[in-house]
Formats: C-alpha cells, sequence, structure tokens
C-alpha cells in the first residue's frame, strides 16, 4: 500500500471522521489559525509556491485565480466553492464532503483571508441530501467552535441538479438566483463574478487541500507528485474492478498501479476501456495502463486529467451503448444556450441510437464524426466539448466494434454480461 | 459647446485585417461590426446592435489571430471587440470559419420546420437568407424533429410558434434590456428550451412589437398580421408614426391599397429601431367601416346628407362668409395642414381665432409656447448627455414611450439620474429608479422650484403642466435658474407642428409673435395680403366660451373629439348653437353637430410632416397611392376659394414649400409673465383631489378596431394611499367609486404610492374616462368611497 498517500482520506476510516472532535483531535483548524495570522499574499504565495491545481477538472493553478482578485478595490470579494459535481464517473468531492467536511470549511477560511473575502458560498447539488445535511450541520459546528462567524461567514446553497451548473459562470448565475447558463467571458469571475463582484470558484477538492499545504508547508506539498503536477490527489476508481472506491496518491501514478491496489479488474475479465477523468475526457484503452495520471501526461496521450474519475470498463461491455448513454446524458443537460451542443447533441443520440440498433450506416459513422467536428470547440463553453469525446475517442479505438453492430443488425453483446449480477444470474 | 469639447476627444482608431483588407473601426468595436464597414457579411442570428452580445447561437464564427498568436479554435465575432494587430479570416477565406458556420448553420435548420410556404417571415427570413448563403443545400439529419403545440399566445397580440424558434435570446434580451419588462424568457433546457411567460403575468409590454420585428425566424408574429400577406406582395412605404409626439421613424406596408403592418424604421437619433406597440399596431382605424367617404351637408330638415363636393364647399363658405369665425385644428394636424389652418384663419376667415389644443389649455401655457418652446430644439441626443432630467406634469412611458426607452438606455447604460415631480408612482419612474417627489394635486409647483438642476440638466415637461397654475412658471423660473435645457413634450404628434405654423391666437408661422408689427408685415408681405389681424386670437376654451356667449357666429374644426375638452357637454351645446364646418375622417362627435362635413385623408393616405417634441421634422409619403381622400390643406384651400379670400394651398408640398420659405422668427419673442400657483384644495373624510393622466392603451379614437392591442392594455385601476385604503376599509382589488356633481366612476382599487389627499384614475380607459363622466381630471375635488 505504499502508493497511496493519504492526507484528505487520512481519517476516513474512523466512524466519526465527520465531525469537529475528531477534525481537531488530528490537527484541524491549526492551519487556519496560522493562516489568519500570515499577510493574506503570504498566503497566496504559498499555494502558488506549492504548485497545487485546480482539481475540477483544467487545472488552473490554484494561488494564481486567487492572485486575479484585484486588491484594495473597495469591493466585497467572493469565494465560491463547486460542488455541483454531477459528471458520470465523478465522484470524489461527495466521499470527501461526507467523510470530512472540515476540511473544506477551514480551506474556506485560509482562502477567504488569502483573497480578503468575508464570505465563502459552497454551491452543492441538491441531490446528495445526505452531504447537504452533513455539510450543514458542520459549518454549525464551525460556527460554534468560532472558526466561522469572526469575520468569515460560509453559506451553504443548494443546487437544483442541473449540470450545466457545474461551468463555473453559470453556477454564478445560479447563485445569484437566475436559469443556470454561462456567461460570455470576459469579464471574468476574477473582475465580475458573483453580484459582479470579484469572485474565485474554486473545486471542493482545491481548496480542501489548501489546510494541508498551510500546514506542512509548500515544499512538502512539492515534494509529492511530478515535474509540472504537485501533490496528491483522489482518483476515484468505479465500474469492472475488485475494489472500486477513492484511492489518495501522488499525481502522476498510472492505472496499472491503482488497479493493483485496488484488487485488478473484475476477476475472471480484462480491460476493454476506461475514462481518465469522468465521461467528458476521451477514453482510453489498456494501451494506456502506463500512462502517468498527471495533467501532463495524460493529456500527451489524447485525454484529459479531469476529475480522475477512472471508470473502468471490462470486455463484456459495449462501447456503443456505453458512449449512447453518456450522449444522451449530454443531450438530457445541455442548457440549450448555444446551437452546436443544444442541436448537435439531439441528433448525436438519434444517429447513435441508430448505430446501436444496426440500422445506420457506416457512413453514420462519418457523419457523427463531422457533427462532432462541427460543435467540438463551437459551442459557447466545454459542455458541447465534452459531449463529444466519448463518440469521437470511441470510434478511434473501437470502430470494427460500431461496424460489427451493422453487420450484426443489432448489438452483439449480452448486456447482462457487464452488470455486476451476471455472475448471481449464470449460477 | 458641449459639442466642440466632444468632437475634440479623439475617438481611439484600431486598423485590423479582415480577409485581407484593412479598416479602421473606433476601439471597442465588436469584430462583426468592423467586418460590415467592409462589406463583409458574417452570418448571424442573436447578434444585435442595440443589444449587448450574447454569443448564443454560434452563426457569426470566424477565425481571428493577434500579434501573430491563433486562438485555437473559431470565436464568435459579435462577442469580440477588435485590437491591434489582429487578423480575422472570414468565411471567405478561412475554410475552418465557412466550415463551422455551415455546421451551425446544418444544426439550425434541423430542428426548424419547413414552415417556410406559410410562415409570415417566408421571404424577409434572416434564417431562409443565411440557409441559402452560408448553409448547405441539402441536409443530413434525417431524424425526427422536436415538435410543439403551434402557435400559443403569449399575449392578446404576440403569438409564438417554438418549433420554429432558433432560440436567440434577442425577444428575450429586446425585453430585458430595452424595455425593461422581462415578462418573456427563456424555459426549459437542451433543444426544448422555448420562450416562456409567467403563466399569471402575460407578455404585457407595451413595446412587444419590437421582439416580432427583430425575430431572425417566424417564431414570434403578430396576431393581426399572421398569414395576411407574403412579404414580397407588399409595397412599403417610409412613414412617420401619427399616434404621439416621440416622432418614431415607420415603415408602412400595403398591399392593394390597404395597410397591412407597420414597421419600426430605423432613425438612431430619435427612435434606433424601435417603436411602441400603438404605432405599430393601431392603425385599423384608416379601414374600418364608417369612414367618411362623401362630403355631408346639414338639409333643412337639420339631416345631415351626402353632398357634391361643389355643394359641400358652397354651404360651408355660404355658412362662414361674413360670419365671425373661429378654428379649431385638433392635436393630429400635420404640419402642412396646421400651416393651411393657420393661414386660412388668418387670410380666409380674417382672424387669430385658432387653437390647435383640444384639451386641458391655460393661457400659461400659451405664453409658455410662444416664449419659449416655438423654434427651440431639445433633443434626443440632449438626454444622452444630460446628467440629470427632471420629469414635470409627463410620465415618459403612457405619454412619450420612445423618450421613455431613450431615459431608459440612458439609465441603464450610465446610470443617468432622473427625477420625478408627480402625483403617483408609476411603473416607468419604478423602471428608471427615478426619484419620486411626491405632490398633492396643484401643488407642483413648489416642488419643482426646489429641485438641484444644472447647466447640464433637462427638463422634460409634459402638456399636463397646464392644468397646475404657476406649473410652466416654475418650470420656466428652474431653467432661467439652472441654466437647464427645457423639453416640452406635448402627447399629441401634430401638436408641435402646429405651434410652428402658427395655429395658435398669439403665433404667426415660424414661431412669430402675432402682437409684434414686423413679425405681422413679414407674414402678411408673404403672403400678398393687406394685412394679418392685429388682435390676438382666442384659446380653444375661451373660443368655445365666445360660441356660447354669441360672440362668435362659426367655427371649422378639425380632428377634434369634443371629449377630450374639458368641459365636454358644454363644448358640444356650444358648437350645436355654432355654425360647425367639419373636417374628419370618421363621424365624431363634433361632425354629429355640424353644418358640413368634408372627409379628409388619414395619416397613411396622405404625405406631409410631423414635427416631434424636438421640432425634428418627420416626413411621410402617401403609403396607399390611389387614396380618394385628400389632405386638409388642399381641401382648406379650396373653401378658402369658395370664400373669395384665397390660401392658394394647393397641396401638401405647395404648403410645405410656402412654410418653409417663410423661414424662423429671429426677432423679440414674446415676454412670459410668470403666473402664481394656486393651492391644492383642502380635503377632508370622503373627499379627495383627483388626477388623472391617459394611457398609452386606451379608450382613444385611433386605436379602435384593433381589439388585439386592446388585450394588452393595462387595468384599469383607481389608486389611493394606504393611509386612505386604511381609512375607507379598502383593499386592493376592491372597488371604489369616485364621483362629483356630474357623474361617478367605479372600478376596482389599487393601493400605491400616491399623495395622501389625491385619488388617480386613468384619464380616458375602459370604465374611466374622466372627462366625460366626471369633466374632471386634475385638480379637482371629488368624493371617494367604498362601492
Amino acid at each position: 500500500m505504499s502508493k497511496l498517500t493519504p492526507v484528505l482520506s487520512a481519517h476516513w476510516d474512523e466512524k466519526d471522521s465527520f465531525t469537529i472532535e475528531a477534525y481537531t483531535r488530528h490537527g484541524g483548524y491549526a492551519a487556519s489559525k496560522k493562516a489568519l495570522a500570515m499577510d493574506p499574499d503570504a498566503v497566496i504565495q504559498m499555494v502558488k509556491d506549492s504548485g497545487l491545481r485546480g482539481r475540477g477538472g483544467a487545472g488552473f493553478p490554484t494561488g494564481m485565480k486567487w492572485g486575479f482578485i484585484p486588491q484594495g478595490d473597495n469591493k466585497e470579494h467572493y469565494l465560491v466553492v463547486n460542488a455541483d459535481e454531477s459528471e458520470p464517473g465523478t465522484c470524489k468531492d461527495t466521499p470527501l464532503l461526507m467523510a470530512n467536511p472540515h476540511v473544506l470549511i477551514e480551506g474556506c477560511i485560509i482562502a477567504c483571508h488569502a483573497i480578503r473575502a468575508k464570505r465563502a458560498f459552497i454551491y452543492i447539488r441538491g441531490e446528495v441530501t445526505h452531504v447537504v445535511r452533513r455539510v450543514n450541520a458542520a459549518i454549525a459546528d464551525a460556527y460554534k467552535a468560532g472558526h466561522l462567524g469572526n469575520g468569515i461567514d460560509v453559506t451553504l446553497h443548494i443546487g437544483a441538479g442541473a449540470y450545466i451548473c457545474g461551468e463555473e459562470t453559470a453556477l454564478l448565475d445560479s447563485l445569484e438566483g437566475f436559469r443556470g447558463q454561462p456567461r460570455l467571458r470576459p469579464p471574468f469571475p476574477a473582475i465580475a463574478g458573483l453580484y459582479a463582484r470579484p469572485t474565485v470558484v474554486n473545486n471542493v477538492e482545491s481548496i480542501a487541500s489548501v489546510p494541508a499545504i498551510i500546514a506542512n508547508g509548500a515544499e512538502w506539498y512539492q515534494s509529492f507528485g511530478t515535474e509540472k503536477s504537485k501533490g496528491m490527489t483522489l482518483y476515484s476508481l468505479s465500474g469492472h474492478v475488485n475494489n472500486p472506491g477513492q484511492f489518495e496518491a501522488p499525481l502522476g501514478i498510472t492505472l496499472r498501479e491503482i488497479l493493483e491496489l485496488a484488487g485488478g479488474i473484475r476477476t475472471g475479465h480484462t480491460l476493454k476501456f476506461w475514462t481518465p477523468g469522468g465521461s467528458s475526457t476521451p477514453i482510453f484503452t489498456d494501451a494506456h495502463l502506463d500512462t502517468p495520471l498527471d495533467y501532463e501526461g495524460v493529456s500527451a496521450a489524447g485525454s484529459m486529467l479531469g476529475t480522475k474519475a477512472l471508470q473502468i470498463f471490462d470486455e463484456t461491455t459495449c462501447v456503443v451503448r456505453a458512449v449512447l448513454r453518456w450522449t444522451e446524458f449530454y443531450k438530457h443537460e445541455s442548457c440549450g444556450k448555444c446551437t452546436p451542443c443544444r442541436e448537435g447533441t439531439w441528433w448525436l443520440v438519434q444517429i447513435l441510437r441508430d448505430l446501436e440498433n444496426g440500422t445506420g450506416t457506416e457512413a453514420d459513422l462519418d457523419k457523427l464524426l463531422d457533427l462532432c467536428d462541427n460543435i467540438m470547440g463551437r459551442s459557447f463553453c466545454a459542455l458541447g466539448d465534452g459531449a463529444t469525446s466519448p463518440i469521437t475517442s470511441s470510434i478511434k479505438y473501437f470502430r470494427d466494434e460500431y461496424i460489427a453492430h451493422l453487420t450484426n443488425g443489432g448489438c452483439p453483446f449480452d448486456p447482462v454480461k457487464s452488470t455486476l449480477f451476471a455472475g448471481a444470474l449464470n449460477s | 459647446m458641449t459639442t466642440t469639447q466632444e468632437s475634440a476627444v479623439a475617438v481611439e482608431m484600431i486598423t485590423v485585417v479582415i480577409d485581407g483588407f484593412e479598416v479602421s473601426v473606433p476601439k471597442g468595436t465588436l469584430v462583426i461590426r468592423a467586418a460590415e464597414k467592409l462589406g463583409i457579411q458574417i452570418p448571424r442570428f442573436c447578434d444585435h446592435p442595440l443589444l449587448d452580445p450574447v454569443g448564443a447561437c454560434r452563426q457569426c464564427l470566424v477565425d481571428i489571430e493577434i500579434n501573430g498568436r491563433a486562438f485555437p479554435k473559431p470565436q464568435a465575432s459579435c462577442t469580440i471587440p477588435v485590437e491591434p494587430n489582429m487578423i480575422v479570416k472570414t468565411q471567405l477565406t478561412s475554410p475552418v470559419a465557412d466550415k463551422a458556420q455551415k455546421g451551425v448553420m446544418e444544426l439550425l435548420l434541423g430542428n426548424h420546420p419547413l414552415d417556410c410556404p406559410v410562415c409570415d417571415k417566408g421571404g424577409e427570413c434572416p434564417l431562409q437568407n443565411q440557409a441559402m448563403s452560408n448553409g448547405h443545400a441539402q441536409t443530413r439529419l434525417d431524424g425526427y424533429k422536436r415538435l410543439f403545440e403551434k402557435p400559443i399566445n403569449i399575449s392578446s397580440q404576440v403569438l409564438l410558434d417554438r418549433e420554429r424558434c432558433v432560440l436567440c435570446a434577442r425577444c428575450t434580451r429586446f425585453s430585458d434590456q430595452i424595455a425593461s419588462d422581462p415578462f418573456i424568457t427563456l424555459n426549459e433546457r437542451g433543444a426544448l428550451q422555448q420562450v416562456g411567460i409567467y403563466e399569471k403575468d402575460p407578455f404585457k409590454s407595451y413595446f412587444s412589437g419590437n421582439t416580432v420585428q427583430i425575430c431572425p425566424v417566424g417564431a414570434l408574429t403578430g396576431a393581426s398580421y399572421r398569414f395576411r400577406a407574403r412579404p414580397f406582395d407588399l409595397v412599403s412605404t417610409p412613414s412617420a408614426c401619427e399616434h404621439c409626439a416621440s416622432g418614431c421613424d415607420m415603415r408602412t406596408d400595403v398591399r392593394r391599397g390597404k395597410t397591412l403592418r407597420r414597421l419600426a424604421g430605423d432613425d438612431p437619433s430619435v427612435n434606433e429601431e424601435w417603436n411602441c406597440d400603438k404605432g405599430r399596431w393601431a392603425f385599423k382605424y384608416v379601414t374600418a367601416t364608417d369612414r367618411l367617404t362623401q362630403p355631408l351637408v346639414r338639409n333643412s330638415a337639420g339631416e345631415l346628407v351626402t353632398a357634391s363636393w361643389p355643394e359641400a364647399l358652397a354651404a360651408a363658405a355660404a355658412g362662414l362668409k361674413g360670419k365671425r369665425a373661429a378654428v379649431l385644428t385638433g392635436g393630429r394636424v400635420t404640419l402642412e395642414d396646421a400651416y393651411g389652418y393657420s393661414k386660412f384663419a388668418r387670410v380666409a376667415l380674417g382672424t387669430n381665432d385658432i387653437d390647435y389644443r383640444a384639451r386641458i389649455t391655460s393661457d400659461e401655457e400659451r405664453e409658455f409656447l410662444a416664449a419659449f418652446v416655438a423654434g427651440s430644439s431639445t433633443t434626443y441626443r440632449d438626454i444622452d448627455s444630460a446628467d440629470h432630467v427632471l420629469l414635470v406634469a409627463f410620465e415618459p412611458e403612457e405619454e412619450s414611450p420612445i423618450v421613455f426607452l431613450r431615459l431608459n438606455k440612458n439609465f441603464k447604460k450610465r446610470g443617468l439620474k432622473v427625477t420625478a415631480v408627480a402625483t403617483k408612482q408609476s411603473i416607468a419612474m419604478d423602471k428608471l429608479k427615478a426619484d419620486f417627489i411626491k405632490v398633492a394635486p396643484l401643488s407642483e409647483p413648489a416642488a419643482v422650484a426646489n429641485i438641484a438642476l444644472t447647466g447640464k440638466s433637462i427638463i422634460l415637461v409634459g402638456e399636463r403642466a397646464s392644468e397646475s397654475a404657476g406649473l410652466f412658471s416654475a418650470v420656466a423660473a428652474l431653467a432661467a435658474k439652472t441654466g437647464a435645457k427645457v423639453g416640452y413634450i406635448p402627447r399629441r404628434a401634430g401638436e408641435r407642428g402646429a405651434l410652428e405654423a402658427g395655429a395658435l391666437g398669439t403665433v404667426l408661422p415660424g414661431g412669430r409673435p402675432v402682437s409684434d408689427a414686423a413679425a405681422r408685415v413679414d407674414i402678411a408681405a408673404a403672403w400678398g395680403v393687406e394685412n394679418i389681424p392685429t388682435q390676438p386670437g382666442r384659446s380653444s376654451s375661451d373660443i368655445l366660451a365666445a360660441l356660447t356667449r354669441s360672440e362668435l357666429d362659426a367655427v371649422v374644426v378639425g380632428g377634434v373629439d369634443a371629449h377630450d375638452l374639458p368641459e365636454s357637454s358644454a363644448a358640444l351645446a356650444a358648437l350645436k348653437k355654432a355654425f360647425v364646418v367639419s373636417l374628419e375622417i370618421a363621424p365624431s362627435s363634433v361632425t354629429a353637430v355640424a353644418d358640413v362635413v368634408l372627409p379628409v385623408a388619414a395619416v397613411t393616405e396622405k404625405s406631409g410632416s410631423f414635427l416631434n417634441w424636438e421640432g425634428r421634422a418627420r416626413g411621410f409619403d402617401a403609403a396607399v397611392a390611389d387614396s380618394l381622400h385628400r389632405s386638409d390643406v388642399r381641401i382648406l384651400s379650396m373653401l378658402a376659394d369658395a370664400l373669395g379670400n384665397p390660401i392658394s394651398l394647393a397641396s401638401v408640398s405647395a404648403a410645405a414649400r410656402e412654410f418653409s420659405q417663410l423661414g424662423k422668427w429671429d426677432g423679440a419673442r414674446i415676454s412670459f409673465t410668470p403666473v402664481s400657483a394656486t393651492s391644492s384644495p383642502a380635503v377632508s373624510g370622503d373627499q379627495a383631489i383627483l388626477t388623472s393622466w391617459r394611457r398609452l392603451l386606451d379608450m382613444g379614437t385611433l386605436q379602435r378596431g384593433e381589439d388585439n392591442l386592446a388585450g394588452t392594455r393595462r387595468p384599469t385601476v383607481a389608486v389611493i394611499s394606504p393611509k386612505r385604503a386604511n381609512q375607507i376599509g379598502i383593499s386592493s382589488g376592491q372597488q371604489l367609486r369616485i364621483s362629483n356633481s356630474h357623474g361617478s366612476i367605479t372600478i376596482p382599487v389599487l393601493v400605491e404610492d400616491i399623495h395622501d389627499d389625491a385619488v388617480w384614475i386613468p384619464r380616458n380607459s375602459f370604465a374611466s374616462q374622466a372627462l366625460v363622466a366626471l369633466e374632471a381630471a386634475h385638480g379637482q375635488v371629488v368624493t371617494v368611497v367604498k362601492a
């Protein structure tokens, strides 16, 4: 187990890990005390030096983002924590907040201090009621303990379940009470974000990583990870593996190594394809088992690190079926603002359905790729781009399987075999 | 002075290269607009030059590089301002941009129905046109399209075909950004996103028609025009709006002699590209079945019977010849017609007894007009540079909606400060976040006196200032004290022109005072007459009083509705007594008592011009080319011939030529004698002081026959203060009775921000016609009780 570096997840195995008592027992809220005594700019510098990059997918340096906030402008500043975790496969913030909500609250205190904000908003997706309750209780406890309410406040906002609200500007619109649709940039949130005030929008994990950096120093954090991707992070392993779950490891670990930690692919099966960072990142195959899972490594191999949501699919899975399901998700979640995404996903689904049912033609594959080319990079925000990733990458690696659907007159797979209960049915 | 300062400020110009051609444009110009300057048309749907960029449709994608660094993907040219060293490649030179645009077009058409053969927009549709210029000839998308029930009414006058919508959000952005009426918004998401209304709040905006006009597809259509015509069957004529003094540039579309629709014209100095729904949709009065088409003469039995033109003119001349006669033109005359009336009164009737003001007036107002308004020019552009606008006796959205849009633009873009001295809070004041100085009716002058203004401020004063003694005097004093500019805004389209044409007892054409001998000589020489009557003329109320007292025998009346006059029953009795020649387009309370009725042309049937509140000429040609109706001036000229005192204005163009040759008066103006204010009457118990103004959409005669438009009227309500509501024991929605010795009005009450002593009612709305029912409008004591 030596490859794991549990920091965020260090005490998740304790029954009361989510309580303020457990958190303080392990030194919690000492980092914020330390940070509050520091000059805000020194805090920003420390986060810059640590090399921490955004864990929400794009990997933008967190300290640099904080540094964009204009200082001395006599305006309110806001910190907004993006906890609208909605991407298929992505499941790191939810367990993090269930197991240790206080690390986020402490991170909020430090970040607010650094960017001179008096208030942080945590925007959490509405479906995860259990998490909402746990974070609410934690906020109340933090107020009771005096960590909040002394110049820094935290407000929890519950989203209404739109994937687009994970896009930072749509999140801000939603938080302001409008329909969540992405905003035109510029102005960027750092200049005119929430209520047109300078705003930092960070992912849960990014903010939660900050207390450890303050407590242990930038150099300590730098000592983990690779050249340009520093620190450790949560890899969320799901799908056809024997022991799925969260694996906190330094950036740059490979899937082969994580699979070893997770007891391997479902026994008796082999890896077919996987996503490195959720459904909107182009899929990988067993050829990428040794690709370093850091921002640069995944990018060089033609995908994106994204949210490090490693969805594992073994050879029983029909790639066409999986891609269609994802595409249906994007069609359902497209906000409707721009033409390529709104209209494109509508037609992508129809063409993919024809292909899955064996009623399409080989020409449909080219049409599909051409439509993706007309959506990718043409949409207003990244949702449209994400919708094309599974399609283009799956055709790249599994074109023959698409064609097999056509020659077979339908899907050649038995969908039951890919289910968890497949074994139970056979016996 | 300010203009030289402004022109001294150099605009920073930026040079960019688009498709290999250099173009210099002011800093901040969007790429799509810079391309237009080169004549390069980048296709677009959501982009509109008067709306904030949104970048939603993605049709205008182009390749851009700056300082040699290319954007990795095509950019929406409608959202990106030009920058130095920018090189743009549009669809004309970039295969990537061309493919991106064609790809977006294919997707837009994918879910768009093939309605073109029956769609109102077919033939003038940006989607149709750009699909031809920037799209594939064939679609590859052969699955199922989204389907919606069609169409749905989002108001009584606007219909929505949701499956035609390309979701460009022009309509919703217009309603929010320009009109501040965010009653429509986008709902749902993905391809099922759609424009919608809140179920309890339909799209009741005074400006909703603009959304139909700027819709780039046939998704929004006007209920009155839907399925009526194809664009290529229409003959379009540039025209001007006859409904109010805003002065909108318009386009009138006619098919086979019938006006089928009117659109807002494009005049950046005035209405930009907008107009109000009244201007757009209230034109059916022209084709009403009761239009007067033949002259009528009252026979010996007292009945109006059809007569030939020679008969009618002879009868009119006989009735006027040698009589003490006056002229009431009404406020809807064109400049040329007003000039005809003005000359007719002086030359044919030998009198200065002429007044265009068919409403509540005062001599204070008449002096104010002659002293400060005639020949002046406060403009929309002045609002754009004002530091503060004071509204006096003027409710902009109801009484001059384009002035409201201009105020709103300046409020939204640069936080223009607006102050309103009024008896009641209004929707427009709320939208403009105006400083509301609440006064009791008749107490306005004291409030006006204390407003802090500067030389860059503007006072917009409405015609209703004539209803509070001393108010025009207070405005004049404030302007003199602070150097603020005054804009006088009458309600009707013809009033400013009539003033300049001298259709007023104290003013000759060009703002020349009747009292000035040199001015009279000027005009007498130009007209080739011995002299101009020296005695200043009577005002409209004095003319009616003189008719009652038999000090006048006859009157020539233009478009006057007796129900607009302060004492309508007395006015009608006076007219009944006198010999009346009525020039009208349709039967009215005046034609009913007239001795000779001469039918005249409506605005779409004649050429001419209006002067809007700025004094700016708004010329128009006859939209209906083959109308048999004649303009007032031509008929007056024939009547003058019959009287033996020719005015020699045989055509509108002759009148226009002669008027412009007269030029403006450059001599001294009438000196203005201030009038002191009266105090508000004391009220107690169930007494209140009445106050009222007209709503944009009401019982006005020019709105007749347009039920779809009437459906978006604001509700008829009486407004009282919370304190009074408490006293009466009434709450919003319950019936309130407002009464005096003349009669009563019973309508639902709305408890709102109004002076405790006052009660407000709409002046001429359904069930609330103040001047008819109460013969009162502002400042009179009425009884207010729960009904």
